[in-house]
Parts: C-alpha cells; sequence; structure tokens
C-alpha cells in the first residue's frame, strides 16, 4: 500500500477541527439537524400541487355540470327530438338542431376532405422532400399557420376568400360540376364552401404535425427492409412508413375533425348563418358553434338560452369522444417514442 | 467526531425484487469502508440504505436497524432529510447542479437548507473546495463559471466539497471514481485517503485495486449479502470464504 | 432512378407522388403568405398613432383607434396568466413528480379532455359559472375563461420538461438533505424552467388571440374599463366586430387590429422556436 496519498500532507490538517476551533463555521451541525422543516414543509407543498392538480378535475366536473343544469329545462321539454327537429324558431319557442347539427358534420367533413391529402401530402413533403435547409423554414411557416388566430382568419376570409370565391370559384364550379346538384343555386361568395375551406387551412397544421410524427415513429428498419428490396422512394414511403403509420395519421385526421368541430370565429364569420338544411354547398348554412357564438348574448327567453347551451353541451361531448378517440390512436403507433421519461 | 454505523438485519427490496438479505455489519469510525463485488450484488443498494436515498426510487422500500452513531435512521422519530444532513453522498456520475456558479453548488446545501449568512458562506466554500483539492484550480472562477463547466474529475471533487459543506459525520461514495479518467482517479483516492481522518468513508467500487489502495476494511457482497468483512489486507491476502477468494482472484464476476 | 431498369410505371407513380407532395407545400404556403401579404398591405396603411392612443370613434367619424382594446386585451391576459400559470405549473409538477399512479393518469386525461373543449363551450360554461352569478359581464370572467384554456397546454410542457430533467440531479439534492420540495423548486424547476417559460408562451399565444370566449365573458367595450367586475375590450372582439360591420372605416381598423394581434404572435411563436433550439434545459451544454 504506497499509493500516492502518501504525499499529501497538505490534507493531513483536520477539517472539522479547523472549523469548529476557528469559529470560521459557528452555525454548528446541530442548527443544521434540528431545522426539520423538512417533512410538514413537503406535505404542504405535495398537499399544493394536488389542490392544482385536483382543480383541473374540478373544472371540467363544474364545466359539464353547469352546461347540464343549463340545458335541462331543453332537454325535458323537447327529449331526443331536439336532434331531429329542423325547426328553429326562437319567437315560437320551437328549437331543432339539425340545422347546425348537419352544418357543423357537412363544413367539419368538407374540410377535412380538402385538408387530409394537402396535411399528409405536406408532411410527406417536409419529412422526406424537402431539401435539409428548408425544413425548418417551413416547419416553421406551418406553425405560424396553425398560430394564427380564428377572427383572423375569418376577417381576412370575408375580404379576399369571399370575393374570390362569388368571383372566380363558384361560377366555375357551378360551369363544370352543377350537375352534382352541390354547386347550384345563388352565389353569394359566403356560405357552406368558403366556410369549410378555410376551416381547412385552419386543420392542415394540425394533421401535418401529427402525420410528420407519426412517420418519424416508424423503426427505420421498415425503411430499410422496403429499399433493400428494391423500391423507389415512394414505394418506400407507401409500404415502409405509411403503412406502419396509418393508424396513427388517422389519429391526427380525427384530432383536426375535433378541432374543426368545434370553430367557431372564422366559420361564423363566412358560413352565412342560415338555419336550413340545403344540398348546394354555395347555399349559407349554420354550425353548432356559430349559432351559440351569434344568439348566445340575444337569447332573453329561459328556454332559447337553454336551447343554445344544450347545443354546447352536444358539441362538448361530440369533441371530446373524437378526442379521445384520436388520442388513443395517435398513442398507439409513438408510445414507444414518447416513454422518454425514464 | 467521526460516528461509526451499526447495521443490523437490513432488507431492501424494488418492488418485489429483494436486493438486500437481511445485511448486517459495523462500519468502522473514522475509517473508510470499501464495498466490493460484482455488479448486481447491492452494494449500491447498501450505501444507499445507508443515508435513506434508497426510498426515493419509486416502489423501493428498505426495512431493518440501521445506527448512525446512536442515532436509530429508521427509527419513528428519524426524518429522512435530517438523516441526509448528517450522512453525504457522493454518486457515481458527477453530478453538479448545471444552473448554479461553482460557488453557488458547494453553497448549496446550506442555502437550500436555509442556513446561509453572507461572509461566513464565503469562508465555508474555501474551505470545503480546499479539503476537495479543487480550490487552487478553480479560486479566480468562482461565481463567474457554471458547475458544468469543469472537468469531470474537477465536477466529482466539486461534489465532494458540496457534500462536506454540509458537515457530515459519515460520507458514502458510490464509485465516485467510475467514470474518471486515471488522473483524476488517483486525485480522488488521494482525497478519499486524507477525508478519512475526519469522516467515517463508505465506499462502493467495482475496482479491487481501487478498494486495496483506499480502505481500511473491505466488505463482499454477493448476490445481496454480506459474504466476508475484514480488514483490507486480509481479505486480499488471505480472505477465510471460498466466494471471496474466487472474486479476489478473479474467477468469476 | 433508371427508368429503364424499374420500370416506366413505377418510375411514373414514383415522380407522381414526389410532384403532388411538392404540390402540397405550395398550396398550403399560398394561403399563408396570402393571409400575411394582405395582413400587412392592409393594415399597415391603417395603422396610425391615434390606433394605439384613443379609443374608437362613433360610426361617421373618422380617426379614433384601439387603444381601449389593446390595453383591455392585456389585462384580461393578466388576469388569464395569473390563474392559468400557478394551476398548470402546479398540476404539471404534480404529474412529473407524484402522477405515477392511478391518479395521475386521470389528471392527464382530464387535462386532455380540458385541451380539447371548444373555446365557444368554454365560454358559455363561464357564462353560466360566473356572468350569471355576477349578473354582468366582466374582464374577470374573460380572463378566468381564458386561464382555464391555459392550463392544459402549461401542464403538459411542465410534465415534460421536469421528466427530462435528469434524476441524477435530484438525488444530489436529496443526498445534500434538502428536502423534496426545496429541491424540486430550486433544483428541478430551475433547470427545466427555459423549457417551462416556452410551454407558457406557447399557452399564452394561443388564447392571446381567442375570441369565442369572450364573447359573453368579457363581452367588449367602446371605453376604458380596468375594472375587472365590468365589461372589457379585447382586441379579438373588437376585430371580430369591426370585420362583421359595414363600414369602410371600421374594416380599416379590424386590418389595423389584426395585424398588431399577429405581429405579437408571430414574435411569441418565433422566440419561443429560438429558445426551445437552443435546448430547453438549462446548463445542459
Amino acid at each position: 500500500m504506497n499509493s500516492p496519498h502518501l504525499k499529501m500532507p497538505s490534507f493531513s490538517h483536520s477539517v472539522r477541527d479547523e472549523a469548529a476551533g476557528s469559529k470560521v463555521f459557528p452555525t454548528k451541525p446541530a442548527s443544521l439537524i434540528t431545522s426539520g422543516s423538512g417533512n410538514s414543509m413537503d406535505q404542504l407543498f405535495r398537499g399544493a400541487l394536488l389542490l392544482s392538480a385536483v382543480s383541473v378535475l374540478a373544472i371540467v366536473v363544474l364545466i359539464v355540470s353547469q352546461l347540464y343544469l343549463q340545458s335541462r329545462l331543453s332537454i325535458h321539454q323537447f327529449g331526443w327530438s331536439f336532434f331531429k327537429g329542423q325547426n328553429w324558431d326562437p319567437v315560437a319557442g320551437d328549437f331543432g338542431a339539425l340545422p347546425f347539427i348537419f352544418g357543423t358534420l357537412v363544413s367539419s367533413m368538407l374540410a377535412l376532405a380538402i385538408a387530409v391529402p394537402l396535411g399528409v401530402g405536406v408532411a410527406i413533403f417536409m419529412n422526406e422532400m424537402c431539401p435539409r435547409p428548408l425544413r425548418n423554414v417551413f416547419s416553421y411557416l406551418v406553425e405560424l399557420l396553425a398560430a394564427i388566430p380564428s377572427v383572423i382568419y375569418g376577417l381576412w376570409g370575408i375580404f379576399v376568400l369571399v370575393p374570390l370565391m362569388r368571383q372566380f370559384i363558384e361560377p366555375f364550379l357551378a360551369k363544370h360540376f352543377g350537375w352534382t346538384g352541390l354547386f347550384t343555386g345563388p352565389m353569394y361568395g359566403i356560405g357552406m364552401l368558403p366556410a369549410s375551406v378555410i376551416l381547412a387551412i385552419m386543420i392542415v397544421p394540425f394533421i401535418s404535425s401529427i402525420t410528420r410524427e407519426v412517420m418519424l415513429a416508424v423503426p427505420s428498419p421498415q425503411r430499410e427492409a422496403a429499399l433493400a428490396l428494391g423500391a423507389t422512394r415512394w414505394e418506400m414511403l407507401r409500404i415502409g412508413v405509411l403503412r406502419n403509420a396509418r393508424v396513427g395519421i388517422m389519429g391526427g385526421i380525427v384530432l383536426a375533425l375535433g378541432r374543426a368541430l368545434g370553430e367557431t370565429m372564422a366559420v361564423t364569420m363566412l358560413i352565412g348563418n342560415r338555419a336550413e338544411i340545403a344540398k348546394s354547398l354555395f347555399a349559407p348554412g349554420y354550425t353548432m358553434a356559430s349559432v351559440i357564438a351569434n344568439e348566445f348574448s340575444e337569447a332573453t327567453e329561459n328556454l332559447y338560452l337553454s336551447a343554445l347551451v344544450e347545443i354546447g353541451l352536444a358539441l362538448f361531448l361530440v369533441t371530446v369522444i373524437v378526442n379521445i378517440f384520436a388520442q388513443g390512436l395517435i398513442w398507439s403507433i409513438t408510445r414507444g417514442n414518447t416513454a422518454r421519461s425514464h | 467526531m467521526a460516528v461509526g454505523i451499526k447495521v443490523q438485519n437490513l432488507k431492501a427490496w424494488f418492488g418485489k425484487t429483494q436486493a438486500l438479505h437481511g445485511i448486517t455489519m459495523d462500519v468502522a469510525p473514522g475509517k473508510a469502508t470499501a464495498i466490493i463485488g460484482p455488479s448486481g450484488c447491492g452494494k449500491s443498494t447498501f450505501v444507499r440504505c445507508l443515508n435513506r436515498m434508497h426510498e426515493t426510487i419509486p416502489d423501493a422500500r428498505a426495512e431493518g436497524n440501521v445506527k448512525i452513531g446512536d442515532t436509530d435512521i429508521y427509527g419513528s422519530g428519524s426524518s429522512a432529510v435530517q438523516v441526509r444532513r448528517r450522512v453525504g453522498m457522493v454518486f457515481q456520475k458527477p453530478n453538479p447542479f448545471p444552473t448554479m456558479t461553482i460557488y453557488d453548488n458547494v453553497a448549496a446545501g446550506l442555502r437550500l437548507n436555509g442556513v446561509s449568512r453572507g461572509r461566513e458562506l464565503d469562508a465555508v466554500v474555501e474551505r470545503c473546495l480546499t479539503s476537495a483539492a479543487l480550490w487552487d484550480e478553480v479560486k479566480d472562477d468562482l461565481k463567474k463559471k457554471s458547475g458544468a463547466s469543469l472537468s469531470g474529475g474537477q465536477q466529482q471533487r466539486l461534489c465532494i466539497a458540496r457534500a462536506l459543506a454540509v458537515e457530515p459525520e459519515v460520507l458514502l461514495m458510490d464509485e465516485p471514481a467510475s467514470a474518471l479518467d486515471p488522473i483524476s482517479t488517483s486525485k480522488i483516492e488521494e482525497l478519499i485517503f486524507s477525508l478519512k481522518q475526519n469522516y467515517t468513508v463508505v465506499i462502493v467500487t467495482h475496482n479491487m485495486q481501487q478498494a486495496a489502495r483506499v480502505a481500511d476494511f473491505t466488505a463482499f457482497f454477493l448476490m445481496g449479502e454480506l459474504i466476508e468483512m475484514d480488514k483490507t489486507e486480509k481479505i486480499f491476502t488471505t480472505p477465510s470464504n471460498k466466494k471471496t477468494e474466487d472474486y479476489i482472484t478473479g474467477r468469476f464476476g | 432512378m433508371n427508368a429503364s431498369y424499374i420500370g416506366i410505371r413505377r418510375y411514373l407513380v414514383n415522380h407522381l407522388a414526389t410532384a403532388l407532395s411538392w404540390l402540397a407545400a405550395a398550396l398550403v404556403l399560398v394561403p399563408l403568405l396570402a393571409i400575411f401579404g394582405y395582413l400587412v398591405y392592409r393594415g399597415f396603411g391603417s395603422l396610425d398613432w391615434a390606433f394605439f392612443t384613443q379609443i374608437p370613434k362613433p360610426v361617421g367619424e373618422s380617426g379614433g383607434g384601439m387603444a381601449n382594446a389593446i390595453v383591455g386585451s392585456a389585462f384580461i391576459l393578466l388576469i388569464a396568466s395569473c390563474i392559468g400559470v400557478p394551476l398548470g405549473v402546479g398540476s404539471g409538477i404534480y404529474l412529473a413528480e407524484y402522477g405515477r399512479g392511478r391518479f395521475g393518469h386521470l389528471v392527464r386525461f382530464t387535462a386532455d379532455v380540458l385541451n380539447g373543449i371548444p373555446s365557444i363551450v368554454m365560454g358559455i360554461a363561464i357564462y353560466a359559472l360566473v356572468v350569471i352569478r355576477q349578473k354582468h359581464f366582466s374582464a374577470f370572467a374573460g380572463g378566468l375563461a381564458l386561464g382555464i384554456m391555459m392550463v392544459p397546454t402549461i401542464a403538459r410542457a411542465t410534465e415534460g420538461m421536469l421528466l427530462m430533467v435528469p434524476q441524477a440531479l435530484r438525488e444530489a439534492a436529496l443526498g445534500l438533505g434538502i428536502p423534496k420540495w426545496r429541491t424540486t423548486i430550486s433544483i428541478a424547476l430551475r433547470t427545466a424552467s427555459a423549457g417551462i417559460i416556452t410551454g407558457i408562451m406557447l399557452a399564452f399565444a394561443r388564447v392571446a388571440g381567442e375570441t369565442a370566449p369572450l364573447l359573453f365573458t368579457a363581452f367588449g367595450n367602446s371605453f376604458w374599463n380596468m375594472d375587472p367586475t365590468q365589461p372589457t375590450a379585447a382586441l379579438p372582439l373588437q376585430i371580430f366586430v369591426f370585420a362583421i360591420s359595414p363600414y369602410e372605416e371600421w374594416h380599416r381598423k379590424a386590418w389595423a387590429g389584426a395585424l398588431v394581434l399577429v405581429v405579437l404572435i408571430v414574435a411569441a411563436v418565433t422566440s419561443v422556436r429560438i429558445v426551445a433550439s437552443r435546448g430547453v434545459l438549462k446548463g445542459s451544454h
């Protein structure tokens, strides 16, 4: 045991004795040890955190219970027929929500039909095709698209998209696709079609960012396997990536649907706000969210208010179910990647 | 003065897996005791039970009787926080607080325990960095450089200084040099040798030469059990247990 | 790729797919550029000093501004942050440090539900909870609605960031006899602070442009108001009111307001991106 430590005389003086002797550090360990603030403060800390976590639960419970309480009147009055009635007549006190459900479903589905190919295409572009230096710029731009407030989409829609629709797009559609019956009637510019287009622009970032995420979650051996078989780049993507990621991409689409169903301002500003069910996409419509936005502050009758809240409750339940479903789909693909917590 | 540790029938679990099967041993005061054994033998778990760090792992628990001096650390009146102030710990990988300067790292234990006193703190920091053989290397950058900016060996000595600042009576070291280069390792070993004059040091190591160099006593662990404990020379020259001999001579592990 | 080698059909399909993905990217860029371009074009022309200093003039008079809406938005967002940040960070810490059990999963799930609630529904819920009781619209009700909407984003960001803090740092602190609460605040939270602030800013940027939850909570106001119990103007609300009005002068105001709002949000999103690209853990390099 002739190790180097023996040549270390500088350490031979006592650290502890020096401290005690020279009063460099008069707060002796005794004071440290007896300041037993630890346990009770830990309890307090944990309690405060628990309180904020519980408040998240409480908020959701409160929201649901308030929506139910405020819509009780309408629920008792109309029962299930509320969702089948086509008549929305506040003056007569007759309320049926079908036109709004129709408008919400049609505008959301149409928006998905436009946004899904775009969103998935953009995701493929960003992950696989985009030159590397551009990738960051592009994802930043798409991120901005997601950050623009709904009311500004609406503003832009009113002053740019609607005139464009009225003068060019709708006449074009009427001329070439009028035979379908979807593009007929007077061309107001506002209506189901522009509302769906603006919705589509708004949900593209959701679809593309989730699609990118699940595509990245596909293990690279899958790609390599496809390439090793002599696949072209597209075949590699289709067989090696998209096929494995499709459930997750589905999840992204469903999540975007949840967004579209509840989207309010831009749609309210563009859809025309008329409670009727029309086949033509040129015709004005109404959605569940926009009828609340437009009529809630004017609704003075209790039943009227209650009917609007019931629409809100229905919208809440539908979006919650859609979101849970979407989370489940996404989770089933990315769990391996996102479980990096430990 | 440095205090001894008496361990009686210490058992520890991770969830349902038992990691320690009733360890009983005495650690002598003011000496360095090395714990050796193959990976997974429970040596880290054992030292982590000596300052109740084991229980910070989710689902982990320990039972038994551990006395630091006269205090039963698992006894009812005892709190983990108080135990850890008396029993300092140095970890395998240097873990200085990256958001803090060198000075703040050393002072962290006192400040965050609510016992900071301006001027005196300067003296404590200097004394602890000196004891950790780091003062000369960092004295000009105390409040300028982050703890994370130091080299690995310096970081580990900073962690030792940080542990010393709370004035522990026992110092636990869990493979303190395993992530370091040979020169840093020898500095740490010198340091251990000087520290044991004032502290009771328990060091876990997978490196038998290191145990031979720094420790007065050595304990051999295998599969969560204490196989043998004796004076270091005895363990490395004439172990009484066949398993110890096999391990020392490299026949397994 | 060589067409004759892999067959003409596969060659074409491959190139068609590539072309389509470029087309999709272009099609997404068009509205983005159109919106920003038009926003700058219309908004910049309508911005003047009065816009930031005066309240709206009645219809028919030119001039005036949206000063009350800008200040009102700031006021409502301040209230929202006072509610949303502590709740969000608090529940995020809870989830990261104690949320391993079933209760933690329940909270996570509920936060996801909260995150998915349409903003208009949040508006009526707060109307029912606060406005009906108070008997009038108020800045507080608006702030509460936006604050609740911030909670899930902040909670998930906080949890994620704290889980990225190495366990070794917590052990180092606990090993010094520092109590758990102090360790969490002074070590874990401090190390993760850049990332958590990033999450807070994202949540902030998201609710800053929200209009629907304010319609029947803050309600709007044509005049100054700094009383949290009274109806208060907000920038997005005012943009909405001006946009659907039939007056050219108000349209100009709406564009100017939209430009201001978007500049603020873009600034927030951009700074978040810069912070995130430098690494969200302090001292990580």
